[in-house]
């Protein structure tokens, strides 16, 4: 009787973290998908029909197992890449990528300059 | 020494002012511009009338084909309707109507207070399916060859300017 209590709870734990994992990363995807129709909403605060339709979508594609990454390549494929907050590095916008980067070796490079003048001195 | 600090800082100058250059001039408005010569795929929509699915045969049918999705609830769907009429003639393009996330009894009433101008009836109950054709509202059209290749995307009505476009587009064959 005990075992069976045992193996009772812990299915119906696997299974309430089972479902709180996938819900988190569906309110990911929703949180990183602009609703088109809104004035710099994504879909996960919208109520608008587009996100409505879109959230329908992107729930079918978790059920089918598409993962994060080919839910947002299916939707930047037909709506391009404006419906991702973060979009993918490509050629139009490496350098919004490196930019961060560029100027924390280019900080770093003065600091070194800096230090090795006073050494100099 | 201070030659080189000065010429990073210039260059991180430069490069914020190019950065703030590339991104203010940059159109921030969702544009379908991206899907004109895409070609079209999972094509998957549901007849109007009957329980099956349309199929890629029936898309090809023709050399060009519009398809339009639209519903009764629509104001300026009524708009583009004389348009969809007039296009109707025409003999090298066949017309789908996606009829979207509306009531079957109204969708017809509305086809037949205005006219039917579509050679297949489809309908997206849920809205779905159109996602696959990257719409976010309607009316909008999509024309698109036998090759499924997407050769012009209507967001909006359709006015008199796009229905003398598309008939340029299919006299050229």
């Amino acid at each position: 009787m005990k075992f069976k209590l045992l193996t009772l709870l812990i299915v119906f734990f696997l299974f309430e973290v089972h479902a709180s994992s996938s819900n988190v990363e569906q309110n990911q995807i929703f949180k990183n998908i602009r609703c088109l129709v809104c004035q710099g909403q994504s879909i996960a605060d919208s109520n608008s029909d587009f996100a409505q339709t879109i959230k329908l979508v992107i729930k079918d594609k978790i059920k089918e197992g598409k993962t994060e990454k080919e839910i947002y390549n299916f939707l930047i494929e037909k709506y391009g890449q404006w419906i991702v907050y973060k979009p993918p590095m490509n050629g139009s916008n490496f350098l919004f990528w490196l930019f961060p980067y560029l100027i924390f070796i280019a900080g770093g490079v003065v600091i070194i300059m800096f230090f090795k003048k006073k050494e100099n001195n | 020494m201070q030659k080189t600090i000065k010429l990073i800082i210039v260059g991180i100058f430069i490069l914020i002012v190019g950065v703030f250059y590339l991104s203010l001039n940059k159109n921030s408005n969702y544009d379908t511009r991206n899907l004109v010569g895409k070609k079209l795929s999972e094509i998957h929509i549901e007849s109007f009338y009957e329980d099956k699915y349309l199929t890629n045969d029936i898309l090809k049918k023709n050399n060009f084909l519009l398809i339009n999705f639209w519903a009764s609830w629509c104001s300026p769907c009524r708009t583009e309707h004389p348009i969809l009429m007039k296009l109707n003639r025409e003999k090298n393009l066949s017309i789908i109507g996606v009829n979207f996330k509306d009531k079957k009894s109204n969708a017809n009433l509305f086809l037949k207070n205005l006219g039917n101008p579509y050679d297949f009836l489809a309908k997206d109950e849920l809205g779905k399916h159109s996602i696959n054709f990257g719409i976010y509202g309607i009316p909008e059209s999509i024309l698109i060859n036998n090759d499924l290749l997407i050769l012009k995307k209507f967001v909006g009505p359709l006015s008199t300017a796009d229905y003398k476009e598309i008939k340029s587009i299919i006299i050229k064959k």
